[in-house]
């Protein structure tokens, strides 16, 4: 790989992580819509640790990211982007990865104060930050609530942007971060 | 039950030297409690019974004749949750309608050294009844003394969670069982 092409696309790890991590919480995004209002059965008590491991690993794939992140540079935006859209663009980036690091910290959180202490793939025990209080529960059950909404719309507006950009200004923002078909 | 229970109780009260320190006691309900952790998904989940009533007679100069009965108002459980709360009443849980009074009777108290000491005896929740044995610390103070036991009951052995819940991939069997009784001598 030579200079130029690594600095007009992502790495294979970025893309990967990328991709991996959208699946990922596309599928816990859902699975949390689908989970909280079903009934009491041994099936939810089963998709709720699922959601929980699935959920610690987001975590551990975002911290990954950031690893990643601050040591690489990522290719340049396109040199034609006024500087508003450029802002918008660190921005969102920069709020899509303060929601993926604040979701999961906030479900682990939430199932503490609900008394649910969480263990990863029921071995890990992760420690509870706070003792069991049921108000601080309900808060931070809305609080996980808002900040997942949150996240979706960022997410509308991240894939949003980037149709845009591959659609209509015609440039390699959305190609640089799929992976090369048969390269 | 009580009745039957009474009359060995009375009589061993009567036939004990009248020198001994013989106490009969009652639980304090505001000292004393009765909790549980299971395990949800291998989470450990704690719980606890608000309402029980308890009967101890004891004397640490005659371990032997000690007697204890435990009476608990399932419907006064904390099973974690609201959720749970609603759910573990029901049928398939404790069926609390039907079997309302979980009860705790000891048969002999073996003591093992010290202020320990192996209780053994009966347990009745949901229309079953099983054997249990516990070692119990009593500790003594002033006009109160305090017993603290604990031991692993197993919850298909009284058919508690049946239907959808009785495999143990998600409620797991045993259930560890925690007391802390509160008595004062009552003359």
């Amino acid at each position: 790989m030579n200079v130029l092409t690594a600095r007009i696309r992502y790495t294979a790890t970025a893309i990967g992580l990328h991709w991996l991590m959208a699946a990922l919480l596309l599928g816990l995004f859902c699975v949390g819509l689908y989970m909280h209002d079903l009934p009491l059965s041994p099936w939810k008590l089963k998709v709720f640790s699922w959601h929980k491991w699935a959920g610690v690993t987001a975590f551990l794939l975002v911290l990954a990211r950031l690893a990643w992140r601050v040591t690489h540079t990522p290719p340049n935006l396109p040199a034609t982007m006024p500087a508003a859209m450029r802002l918008a663009a660190h921005l969102g980036h920069a709020a899509l990865y303060a929601l993926m690091v604040a979701i999961p910290l906030s479900g682990w959180l939430m199932s503490s104060a609900k008394g649910f202490q969480t263990v990863y793939f029921g071995v890990l025990p992760i420690p509870d930050l706070l003792d069991k209080n049921k108000e601080m529960g309900n808060l931070l059950q809305q609080v996980h609530e808002s900040l997942n909404y949150l996240l979706a719309a960022v997410v509308v507006g991240h894939a949003g942007a980037a149709l845009k950009h591959h659609l209509v200004d015609k440039d390699d923002v959305l190609r640089r971060m799929l992976p090369r078909a048969g390269a | 039950m009580r009745r039957t229970f009474a009359v060995p109780l009375l009589a061993a009260a009567l036939l004990a030297p009248p020198a001994q320190a013989l106490q009969w006691q009652s639980v304090d309900p505001n000292k004393s409690s009765l909790t549980f952790v299971f395990r949800q998904m291998n989470v450990p989940v704690d719980g606890q019974f608000k309402k029980f009533t308890g009967q101890l007679f004891f004397d640490p100069r005659q371990p032997d004749a000690a007697r204890a009965s435990i009476d608990l108002d399932v419907g006064s459980i904390d099973a974690g949750s609201d959720e749970a709360n609603d759910a573990v009443v029901g049928k398939a849980w404790f069926n609390a309608k039907e079997f309302p009074v979980a009860k705790f009777v000891s048969t002999t108290v073996k003591p093992l050294g010290g202020n320990r000491y192996q209780v053994n005896g009966k347990i009745s929740i949901k229309g079953r009844t099983q054997d249990v044995s516990a070692p119990v610390t009593a500790t003594s103070q002033g006009g109160t003394t305090v017993f603290d036991g604990s031991f692993v009951l197993k919850r298909s052995d009284f058919a508690i969670g049946e239907g959808i819940w009785a495999d143990f991939d998600s409620v797991a069997n045993e259930i560890q069982i925690k007391f802390h009784f509160l008595a004062s001598a009552s003359k």
